[in-house]
């Protein structure tokens, strides 16, 4: 960062909401699907129709807004956004402005620099648009309004936040209360999360904010990062030469690593928002408040204390497992299962976080099932399998559904705890290795690590290490 | 006496009397479009073929038992801008002249359950904007009346499909007048329920927060028995209500004696032909004679109610008519070049004048900077006109006056002054504004065979004391089917 400016940055936040229907209608809200297959007339903006609010719309919003410290405006209504695009199939998107559902929120953060309150200045709710598929080919378009109609919650924060740390942070907290709450996935590959930058900057200790730009297509924490550092510079450029900064909205290409104008603030759209008249305003009863609040699940924090309590789990474990709800989820139900705590907490900490991490995946991605990993546990615990094979099974289970039971037992991975055969192959490889039998003697430690390894490789690796340790300690005495 | 001058009820209880047959009532309102249709022009379609085949299944379910009502095997028709599944419905536009929709409208699900059978799709102003359906892109419909003259507007095709014995009884919408005026002016029976009453499910709108689907029909008992019918909750339209009075048939009854009746002096005022409010205060003085309690009253505020209905009507048109845009269904232009130019050209060539006119005011009113001086403005105005018809309501049972300053204007007369046409809706938009129910029901007759209406306003679901007084005055001689029923008959 240059020095002598500061970089001011909001958020407006595109989540959308896990409901199984619509905002408006009663279709499905499963992605992928042929195209125009998950449409009825309320969402393809046939004539005639008549949007119906979704209730479990306004109860995730309630929800999220609740969980960020907002005022629920318990008179709330839905305005409509006018603008002519084929995406769109009424040309107007139903949205909220006037009275917006949640207002005067805020989340804390945490980064490097300390602890800060962003300030959340609405939550609203709204319908997302079709998909426009242009055919280079036949030099024409299609559209598919399977997503038109699909939930929405925007989340417009005050411009809070002075770095990409900062913003990477209250994205983090705003992912993981509303992934608490199940009301989103939040994936920003598949676009479930969204969100657009606002960003000016400003000599250091001027009060009034510099012109700000709005930065779009950003679909991941390093698109945002690298897009905020671009922009950043990018302004303090302008001004440097004397030049005057253009409010714009920009999009971001993350492969250029560079962004390019798409539209001024001289070619904005006069929207002329205004009241729904197809939908009745919505009165927010404190009864309905409270229903929610009482179906509030445990946050991080009271979770993160409860596994220390209940689970003696150490703090650092603690702190990974709750990073996110569907580790969470599978440590407590794996757990269910009769596993050992800490054992789930390594496998959650070790192997699942290596494997996310190679692949580049997020923790929702994780498709085993807690059962198979209670299971795996529960075949090291008998010693049924040694720890190097459960790594491999565990592998495998981590992106087939397979059974560990069962497939330990068709790939012949079983140890073998027959000890009579056991003591034939440490002799058979004593005698092979008459030099590392000399070292150990003559008090290499070392060497025994070798014969076990031998014995391990001998035994096709179906063997408990710790049996053959004892075994060739008894015979080498 | 022709089968064509029964009544709704009539014809039902003829049919399940086995005197007619479905099919004979179908074949001859087919056979009287033919006849006449040429000259009045009130259908844009006629579903010959279907109607002929509903008419068979339809007899079918009277004689096993399974459809037993009131409406039973009654030819209908619906205005063009109540969506028919697999049944052209264009709204009278160039830009929906092909659209043929995929599901029913509510009410006319309703309809056909009760077993009356769609004859076809009546003419109408484009878009249900006009008060003489001459905006239509079909061309003008006549009043069959008086040729010369317009039947009113928007639904002046059901008005005279109904007059001219095209039909039995038809639906319209009125979302400033549009169901009561034409009834008026044709001399028929028209309703515009509560706001709220009847789904708007399937009903293509105009203004959102002021359509209403309703009846027009040759006499009261025939309205109260469509209203029975057509009304129900809808889950499908936030709008709707749930009532448990949809029994409206129980106010049939000849019995006005205390019943209040409010006269609001500002609806008689200059503008107001003679023999019209001859006509009017006529019927209020019958009324009178039975027993009835009247009361002069001022309702001032109706001078704001045309701007105000034209602010909120035309901002909502003007959002609720974006999507007829070349992309989807309907008409698109035939040469473009680029998104942008097919939208400009498409809705110039697809909408005719009166529409883009409500449009560009309803987009101007709606634009930044002019939303509150305008469109907030007149929501306020609107609140206030529902605050003193509460008031009015806490005096009176019902509030009565004319549907129309005049009879039917001559056609081509209105079109020329559209300030003038939207004038004319002084004494209707205000009910609409308040969300109240209104009915217009004939009493007399004015030069040049003109019918009169008189207009009944009533509290919120109250339609039951319309019905009870428009009955009441039936009852002594004000009805359509006895002042013009045989007229050309036997």
């Amino acid at each position: 960062m240059p020095n002598g400016y500061e970089t001011v940055i909001g958020l407006e936040v595109h989540v959308e909401l896990a409901t199984k229907t619509k905002i408006f209608c009663g279709c499905s809200t499963a992605f992928g699907g042929e195209p125009n297959t998950h449409t009825c007339p309320v969402c393809t903006g046939m004539p005639g129709s008549l949007p119906v609010l979704n209730k479990q719309v306004l109860e995730y919003a309630v929800a999220v807004g609740l969980a960020s410290n907002c005022d629920i405006t318990r008179y709330c209504k839905f305005d409509r956004k006018n603008y002519f695009y084929p995406d769109n199939p009424q040309n107007y998107q139903i949205s909220q402005l006037y009275l917006p559902i949640c207002r005067n929120g805020h989340v804390d953060i945490e980064t490097e620099n300390g602890k800060k309150s962003v300030r959340i200045h609405e939550i609203h709710m709204e319908e997302d648009a079709g998909k426009l598929i242009h055919d280079e080919y036949d030099d024409c378009s299609y559209v598919d309004y399977n997503r038109s109609g699909v939930p929405l919650i925007e989340i417009v924060s005050e411009p809070d936040m002075r770095s990409a740390d900062e913003v990477i942070a209250y994205l983090e907290k705003l992912r993981m209360i509303i992934q608490y709450l199940g009301a989103s996935d939040c994936k920003l590959q598949e676009g479930s999360m969204r969100a657009d930058v606002n960003l000016s900057v400003r000599p250091l200790g001027q009060e009034e904010f510099g012109t700000r730009t709005e930065m779009k297509n950003l679909n991941s924490f390093k698109a945002i990062r690298r897009a905020i550092e671009g922009e950043t510079e990018r302004q303090i450029d302008i001004i440097e030469s004397g030049e005057k900064v253009v409010q714009e909205t920009r999009r971001w290409d993350d492969n250029a690593g560079e962004s390019y104008a798409m539209r001024s603030k001289e070619d904005a759209q006069d929207y002329r928002y205004f009241p729904d008249p197809d939908l009745v305003p919505v009165s927010i009863s404190d009864e309905f408040i409270s229903d929610i609040k009482a179906k509030e699940p445990e946050f991080r924090e009271e979770k993160k204390q409860r596994y220390i309590d209940e689970y003696k789990l150490p703090e650092y474990d603690t702190d990974i497992i709750t990073g996110s709800k569907k580790m969470a989820d599978i440590f407590e139900e794996t757990v269910k299962c009769g596993a050992d705590p800490k054992k789930v907490s390594n496998y959650l900490m070790g192997e699942t976080m290596r494997i996310l991490k190679e692949k580049e995946l997020d923790p929702q991605d994780i498709t085993f099932k807690s059962e198979s990993l209670a299971k795996l546990i529960a075949l090291q615990d008998k010693k049924s399998i040694n720890g190097t094979v459960a790594k491999e099974v565990f592998e495998v289970m981590f992106f087939e559904d397979i059974d560990p039971e069962e497939y330990v037992k068709e790939k012949g991975l079983l140890t073998v705890n027959d000890e009579g055969a056991l003591r034939t192959t440490v002799q058979k490889v004593i005698d092979e290795n008459p030099q590392s039998v000399a070292d150990y003697k003559g008090g290499k430690e070392k060497a025994l690590g070798f014969l076990v390894g031998q014995t391990m490789k001998a035994m096709q690796g179906k063997a408990d290490p710790a049996s053959v340790n004892a075994i060739l300690k008894e015979l080498l005495s | 006496m022709s089968i064509l001058y029964l009544t709704a009820l009539e014809l039902s209880a003829a049919i399940k009397e086995k005197k007619y047959t479905v099919e004979d009532a179908v074949k001859a309102v087919l056979s009287r479009i033919k006849e006449s249709d040429g000259t009045f022009n009130c259908y844009i379609t006629v579903d010959e073929e279907g109607a002929l085949k509903e008419a068979a299944d339809v007899q079918e379910k009277i004689d096993n038992g399974t459809i037993t009502g009131p409406l039973a095997g009654v030819p209908v028709a619906i205005k063009d801008n109540i969506c028919t599944e697999g049944l052209l419905t264009t709204c009278a536009s160039k830009i929906l002249y092909n659209f043929v929709p995929t599901f029913s409208s509510e009410a006319v699900i309703n309809l056909k359950n009760a077993g009356a059978v769609i004859i076809g799709k009546t003419n109408m102003d484009e878009f249900a904007m006009g008060s003489t359906t001459e905006t239509s892109h079909f061309g003008p419909t006549k009043n069959p009346r008086n040729p010369e003259h317009v039947p009113g507007g928007s639904s002046g095709g059901s008005a005279s499909a109904v007059a001219a014995d095209e039909c039995f009884f038809a639906l319209g919408s009125d979302t400033g007048g549009s169901i009561r005026q034409p009834a008026s002016y044709c001399g028929v029976v028209g309703m515009k329920p509560t706001y709220g009453r009847v789904s708007r499910y399937g009903l293509i709108a105009y203004g959102s927060s002021l359509d209403q689907i309703g009846p027009l029909c040759k006499d009261v008992s025939d309205c109260a028995a469509i209203m029975e019918v057509i009304c129900s909750h809808d889950p499908k339209d936030s709008t709707s209500v749930k009532r448990d009075d949809n029994d409206f048939t129980k106010a049939l009854v000849d019995d006005v004696k205390g019943m209040k009746i409010g006269i609001p002096r500002d609806y008689f005022k200059e503008g107001l032909d003679d023999e019209v409010r001859d006509a009017v205060l006529k019927a209020v003085d019958v009324l009178k004679e039975k027993g009835a309690v009247v009361e002069e009253f001022d309702l001032s505020l109706v001078d704001y109610a045309i701007p105000t209905y034209y602010t909120i009507a035309a901002a909502e048109a003007s959002s609720n008519l974006e999507r007829f845009d070349g992309i989807k269904y309907g008409y698109r232009t035939e040469e473009y070049n680029g998104l942008h130019n097919m939208y400009k050209k498409t809705r110039s060539e697809g909408f005719g004048d009166e529409v883009k006119r409500r449009i560009m005011l309803g987009s101007f009113v709606l634009s930044s900077g002019y939303y509150d001086a305008y469109y907030l403005k007149a929501l306020k105005v609107k609140a206030l006109i529902k605050k003193a018809f509460d008031e009015a309501f806490s005096k009176y049972d019902i509030i009565i006056g004319p549907v129309a300053p005049t009879t039917a204007p001559k056609l081509g007369e209105s079109l020329s002054d559209p300030i003038a046409m939207y004038l004319s809706d002084i004494y209707t938009i205000s009910v609409n504004l308040a969300g109240l129910p209104g009915m217009s029901v004939p009493c007399g007759t004015g030069k040049d065979n003109l019918p009169i209406g008189l207009q009944l306003i009533g509290d919120c679901f109250n339609e039951k004391a319309l019905i009870r007084a428009a009955y009441a005055y039936e009852c002594a001689g004000g009805c359509y089917h006895k002042n013009f029923g045989g007229k050309d008959g036997d």
